[in-house]
């Protein structure tokens, strides 16, 4: 296939699936599809696609809400905070341990990430307001769970329908308790995605861990020339360590994570760092741009997800150190390079010319494309959740050949433009997963890694590059066509 | 829908403080004194004060606190949740029956009242209130204008049929007249809730009578009866009673005969038709309740 047939085939593809809707409705989705050249200059985001705009009502989005962007990605993963999902039962029971943000410690003693605390709201907690129970649960909190080193209450829809004040519950109970409890105000109907819950759980921890509201003592503090964060990095099936050890063999010293396996206290001191390594810029670059702006703090994105970006990456990030980085740079990355070679030698020949499809969240759509290449895979289709103009613009320069570009594609497009392009792969999330492996096609999860991982950095990719043979190669597709479908 | 096909449920929605609470429970005391109607009256207003007057009481325990005393709606029991009416309204004495509960709701500026309603009329029809033998009226008194969408709960499907407005020839009650019927209008296709008439508790300001007629009209709605103001009202409700009940031979319990009368054999029953904040305007102007004005003067200041 030719590049000029691929990008008729797609233009094609999306001018077909168009014509399913009436007239108001294909208006609207026409924006948010396109088709992406690498580094074309006349385009404004990859593909001309519009995004974060509000679903078109009636269709099947994959879209999470601002809830699931504060309680569920950004404050979730803080092992020593307790984070209580204030409402009804169902938004923090079904969002409960599903993201597989890895962390050290004794679970129900001093950390806490795959419980779930709910403050279980009843109809009286609606007729009445909800204040008081809040109050109740964190009392109780303090006294079953006392090596918890704070609290952050993560608003459901009803609190800001009822208009309940969870603000000053927070600040007589902090006073009280002489605690860190942060109120998130992250209810589910504000904004367009979950795209808005970042932001506004970004802001509170600007807000409520900054500037000594945290109880450490910061002048014990040692520091060094080497220090850096780890910022948008959540620790999924192990991704933040298998990315630090790389940054520590090459002199670094990593202070924080934010926020896969986080205590309180590095978020607090992490103003005290010389570089923010920010990874999903969509859900952190608010606190970064803060931290540059308040503390005169720099920060720069990476991708650690295939060695050629991994390598891009670690000499980006030597670059902004002195020579005795550089050169242990040099060294981490010829140290590696066997390993890869040997990794690409197994896996290459084996997935080589296969095409993918993505569609996923933050980063990964355009972070991931170059851990494909590196196997010789072709991206010929991706799109993001939630993203913005930016992370469409940052697209661009990661895609290889002409790829459709879907934003906030919803079922049935994401399926329709999969029959029509046919890809070897997709890889998405797990909303998504059956209808593709019911039509007999590979499929991986790249939310949270189908229970594997880690991803990122170099053992990361050895165990992607098998992930994705696995998938692609298992006999088991031999076996999924019905016996009336075979011809003869 | 709970109860029995020949079971009428009406509503008296209104302005706060036009009389809703007085003027509905008189009303429902002649009907059930005079015509024999046993009735229950469902109170949607966080005041709870829709029953004091067949109760003789201040107040009763209303659905929503005992259930926050109690820990759930669960726990609560129809006995303690609804009450029967004292002296005429007693389920032993001739005539008709009354029996009465409150929704109550939240202090105010907490939590949501309207859920509360919800809550309320959904344990009432779970608990069976409404398949209580012999009733033929479950009345709901709901609170000022239709504000969200728990105050709108009695005129939802399966609920209220027939709703009353009670208002008076002021501005603010017109307007609130006007609004009700908007909202009446918007569940009348879907839920099958009609406009019944216009009560006008008579404030005796200008042209009052007038007005009411002129907004009915408007509003594709009759003025159902022209309550006039009486001191005698006044009188009973410092005894906790209703007018039928303190004083039988009054003209002011001759009035509230005739409407109990009105509305037991009311058949018109309508889709209103609203109008538009101007129109209601021009008529106020109409009627003279508002002067003319010199759109140059707007905006400024009384000269000292």
């Amino acid at each position: 296939m030719g590049p000029e047939s691929l990008e008729a085939k797609q233009k094609a593809a999306i001018e077909e699936i168009l014509k399913a809707y009436p007239e108001k409705a294909a208006k609207n989705r026409e924006k948010h599809l396109g088709v992406g050249s690498p580094n074309d200059e006349n385009q404004k985001t990859c593909g001309d696609v519009r995004s974060n705009k509000k679903t078109v009502p009636g269709v099947m989005s994959q879209r999470g809400c601002a809830y699931a962007g504060s309680k569920g990605v950004v404050w979730g993963p803080v092992k020593d905070m307790i984070h209580i999902s204030h409402g009804p039962i169902g938004c923090g029971q079904y969002s409960r341990a599903g993201r597989r943000n890895y962390y050290i410690g004794v679970t129900g003693v001093d950390t806490f990430v795959t419980m779930n605390f709910s403050s279980d709201f009843q109809e009286n907690n609606i007729v009445f307001g909800g204040d008081k129970k809040l109050g109740k649960c964190i009392d109780e909190i303090e006294v079953l769970f006392p090596l918890n080193n704070g609290i952050t209450v993560q608003s459901e829809c009803p609190i800001g329908l009822i208009g309940d004040d969870i603000g000053a519950v927070a600040r007589v109970k902090a006073k009280e308790l002489d605690k860190v409890i942060v109120p998130v105000n992250c209810e589910g109907f504000r904004g367009v995605s979950q795209s808005l819950g970042h932001h506004i759980a970004n802001d509170t921890v600007r807000d409520f861990i900054f500037d000594g509201k945290v109880n450490v003592n910061t002048s014990d503090v040692e520091t060094t020339e080497y220090d850096v964060a780890i910022i948008g990095d959540y620790n999924i099936g192990g991704d933040a360590w298998s990315s630090r050890i790389l940054l520590e063999e090459m002199g670094l010293r990593v202070v924080a994570q934010w926020s896969g396996d986080a205590t309180l206290k590095e978020m607090a001191l992490t103003p005290k760092v010389k570089l923010n390594l920010l990874h999903c810029y969509r859900s952190m670059n608010y606190i970064s741009r803060h931290m540059e702006k308040e503390y005169g703090i720099p920060w720069i994105e990476y991708n650690f997800f295939g060695p050629s970006q991994t390598i891009k990456s670690l000499r980006k990030i030597a670059a902004f150190f002195d020579e005795s980085v550089q050169k242990k740079c040099e060294e981490v990355i010829a140290k590696y390079q066997p390993m890869i070679d040997a990794v690409i030698a197994k896996y290459k020949p084996r997935l080589e010319g296969k095409t993918v499809m993505l569609f996923v969240g933050g980063l990964r759509p355009r972070h991931v494309i170059g851990a494909y290449e590196d196997l010789g895979m072709e991206v010929i289709g991706t799109g993001y959740e939630f993203a913005h103009d930016d992370d469409y613009k940052r697209t661009k320069e990661e895609i290889f050949r002409s790829t459709v570009i879907y934003d906030d594609v919803n079922e049935y497009e994401l399926e329709a433009f999969v029959k029509k392009l046919q890809p070897d792969l997709v890889a998405s999330g797990i909303k998504e997963k059956y209808v593709f492996q019911k039509m007999g096609l590979p499929y991986r999860q790249m939310h949270s890694w189908d229970y594997s991982g880690p991803y990122h950095g170099y053992d990361g990719f050895a165990i992607f590059a098998q992930d994705m043979d696995l998938a692609i190669n298992s006999p088991v597709w031999a076996h999924s066509k019905a016996p009336w479908e075979k011809e003869g | 829908m709970a109860g029995a096909a020949s079971l009428r449920q009406i509503a008296f929605y209104g302005k706060g403080g036009i009389g809703k609470s007085t003027t509905s429970q008189n009303t429902l005391a002649a009907m059930s004194h005079y015509f024999e109607k046993n009735i229950m009256i469902v109170g949607c207003d966080p005041k709870a004060d829709s029953t004091r007057l067949i109760l003789h009481e201040k107040a009763q325990d209303t659905i929503l606190s005992l259930a926050a005393e109690l820990g759930t709606i669960e726990d609560v029991e129809m006995e303690q949740a609804r009450l029967w009416g004292k002296g005429l309204f007693d389920k032993e004495t001739p005539g008709g029956w009354i029996n009465c509960a409150e929704s109550g709701g939240p202090e105010p500026g907490v939590g949501c009242a309207g859920r509360g309603v919800i809550t309320a009329i959904n344990f009432l029809e779970e608990e069976g209130a409404y398949d209580e033998e012999g009733l033929d009226f479950v009345s709901y008194d709901v609170l000022g204008d239709v504000v969200c969408g728990g105050f709108a709960m009695p005129i939802r499907e399966g609920k209220a049929q027939e709703i009353y407005i009670v208002m008076s020839g002021e501005m603010m009650a017109m307007y609130a007249a006007n609004n009700i019927s908007k909202g009446i209008l918007k569940y009348a296709n879907t839920g099958g809730v009609r406009l019944a008439g216009l009560v006008c508790n008579a404030r005796m300001t200008d042209k009052e009578y007038d007005l009411a007629l002129e907004l009915a009209q408007r509003l594709g709605t009759q003025l159902i009866h022209f309550v006039p103001r009486n001191n005698i009202v006044q009188h009973a409700e410092l005894r906790r009673m209703t007018v039928v009940e303190y004083s039988p031979y009054s003209d002011q319990a001759r009035e509230y005969k005739e409407l109990a009368r009105k509305i037991v054999y009311n058949d018109m029953k309508v889709i209103p038709t609203p109008i538009t904040m101007d129109e209601l305007e021009e008529l106020l102007l109409a009627f003279g309740l508002e002067d003319e004005v010199d759109e140059s003067q707007v905006g400024k200041a009384a000269e000292a």
